[in-house]
């Protein structure tokens, strides 16, 4: 009998069954089912509108929903008090809405997370979870409102992709640039309807907010879900947190994978998407030059503390060039707090960077940072499709931080190894 | 359902983004919704439709965020059905889920042209454009309860009464 890869083992688990194939219809009970600012608004009301009353079982549900606090106008402000009024009335402890951050950063520092979940989310970077080895698919919000009420959904059993990292990072290259390259390799439609599996001699070198962000770009390339195995990084990170040490799952040797793709680290630059695609990828000396306005750090991608500390590394001592601005918003609360006791802020400010509140800051173009026509703006974030960050004729190019701190100081898109040469 | 109504076409990869940008998400209004569709690289595009028109679109459409307004606001536009040559898995999912008609038909999409009518009955499995018939594959069992049942909200409903009435769910 041919061997399984971590989707197959996790979905036949979830399902229930000994043993699922790739395409198998299976119906899935979910262990943590999450909606936020946008969704669960939607969510509710199909809910009621089904006539149902309950949630099936609330310490399941976790509802991030201040992602975007403080509240730009009146209409999202009630929406989030119309979801924090649904989480009371139904028990739901795991309510965030007002300044905690957004989700894919906060429930890990929380211990929410542990591998051989499976995560449902009506935000599509769930697939960021499969850093700890989950299985976490993106759900729209009626799907959502069912998942509330039943705690189930159905599934196909997708195909994988192997995705393997050789080698060693080198200096100011980062995650963010081997997502970006498997970007290039992969396009924004390579793994549609297929999970990812994240392997390899680089990436056992890097901690859990770092993996993060590979597996948060997973959607990107069109994914169903990423998975990465756990290792001791994964149990030390969930030790630190109170979290459960779960069901670590392993791929045979021997799983059947759709497509497998091979990534030396070594050979790797820092990488820059260029507008309007995610996968318009190119090394940094290829854009280098290229005249910026604003620059902005953080989001579910590349906002917590390693991404912060990568960013004061080159802006320590410096000043951000004349007519640039440079935005700064850590993902979390708790990011945010670390970053203060640790001086990071600190450094951040003096160079000349605005520190957002928590959250999801300009990513969406809903606030705090949207774009007006003229604008170029370089940012750590994992989408640069038209009109995104405001208005429709502004141009985004996605990096890691150290290409945003090190073009922060010279206003155009800059190489860090050469800025600090 | 058979649905008949002219083409609107658009290329691949289009995203949420461009469907329903994030700043109009304040709200969940389908009317509200439409008004603003395609707004990003089509102004005013809600004018050129008319009820029962079709979308043809390219591959991997719906791709970037996991927002429901998206087929929510063109489906109050009121497009009948939209015909890719390929979705995106959380849009199928969710117009499914909403009650808006999707089929991948590359084949049919690569023949259409902007202001072509077309005509389709996907529980039959047909769709004709411009004279020239095309067979579309059939939902799987799970697509086609929700799609029979008018929506997975309805789908909720009798799945309740069923509980209630302590027949399996």
């Amino acid at each position: 009998m041919l061997g399984r890869t971590m989707a197959e083992k996790m979905l036949a688990a979830a399902s229930g069954r000994e043993r699922v194939r790739v395409g198998d219809v299976v119906t899935v009970n979910v262990d943590l089912a999450m909606a936020n600012d946008i969704t669960a608004p939607l969510a509710i009301r199909q809910m009621r509108s089904a006539g149902a009353n309950r949630v099936f079982d609330p310490s399941k549900i976790c509802i991030v929903a201040g992602r975007h606090a403080p509240f730009r106008d009146s209409h999202f402000a009630s929406e989030v008090a119309f979801v924090e009024q649904f989480c009371k009335e139904q028990n739901i402890e795991r309510f965030f809405g007002f300044g905690e951050g957004m989700d894919h950063a906060l429930i890990p520092e929380l211990g929410y997370v542990s591998p051989g979940m499976l995560i449902c989310n009506a935000d599509s970077h769930v697939c960021t979870m499969g850093a700890f080895g989950t299985f976490s698919v993106p759900m729209g919000s009626t799907e959502m409102a069912y998942i509330f009420v039943f705690g189930q959904t159905w599934l196909v059993v997708p195909p994988s992709i192997q995705v393997t990292y050789d080698g060693e990072l080198s200096r100011y290259v980062t995650s963010k640039d081997l997502a970006l390259a498997t970007l290039k390799e992969l396009g924004v439609d390579g793994a549609r309807y297929k999970a990812i599996e994240f392997v390899g001699k680089a990436l056992t070198g890097l901690s859990m907010d770092q993996r993060m962000t590979i597996t948060n770009m997973a959607i990107e390339m069109g994914a169903k879900t990423a998975i990465m195995e756990p290792d001791q990084v994964t149990s030390d990170y969930l030790k630190a947190r109170g979290a459960s040490a779960g069901t670590s799952y392993r791929s045979d040797l021997d799983a059947v994978y759709e497509r497998k793709v091979r990534l030396v680290a070594d050979d790797l630059s820092p990488m820059v998407a260029k507008p309007h695609s995610p996968d318009a990828v190119v090394p940094v000396q290829e854009v280098a030059g290229v005249k910026l306005t604003q620059i902005t750090i953080g989001t579910c991608t590349n906002g917590r503390l390693v991404d912060l500390e990568e960013a004061a590394e080159v802006l320590k001592g410096n000043k951000v060039a004349k007519g640039v601005r440079l935005l700064v918003t850590p993902a979390t609360d708790i990011v945010y707090r670390a970053a203060m006791e640790s001086g990071l802020l600190n450094i951040l400010q003096e160079a000349g960077a605005t520190i957002n509140p928590p959250g999801c800051g300009p990513c969406a173009g809903i606030h705090m940072g949207v774009l007006g026509p003229k604008d170029v703006c370089l940012a750590t974030h994992n989408r640069n499709f038209r009109g995104r960050m405001g208005h429709k004729e502004s141009e985004v190019y996605l990096c890691g931080p150290y290409v945003a701190a090190a073009s922060a100081l010279t206003g155009v898109i800059s190489d860090p190894r050469e800025v600090l040469a | 359902m058979t649905f008949e109504g002219a083409i609107h076409m658009f290329g691949d990869h289009i995203d949420t983004d461009v469907i329903i940008p994030a700043k109009y998400l304040n709200q969940s209004d389908p009317k509200q919704l439409a008004l603003r569709c395609f707004e990003p690289v089509a102004d005013n595009f809600h004018d050129r439709v008319q009820l029962g028109d079709f979308l043809f679109v390219g591959e991997n459409f719906g791709c970037g965020s996991s927002r429901e307004h998206a087929p929510i606001a063109i489906k109050a536009m009121g497009i009948s059905c939209v015909v890719a040559k390929s979705f995106a898995r959380i849009f199928y999912r969710s117009a499914i889920n909403i009650g808006l008609p999707v089929v991948a038909c590359p084949s049919a999409v690569a023949a259409a042209h902007e202001g072509d009518r077309a005509t389709a009955n996907l529980e039959e499995g047909w769709l004709v454009v411009a004279g020239q018939r095309y067979e579309v594959p059939a939902y799987p069992r799970e697509v086609l309860e929700i799609i029979q049942a008018g929506g997975l909200v309805n789908h909720m409903q009798r799945r309740l009464r069923e509980q209630k009435e302590g027949a399996p769910a």
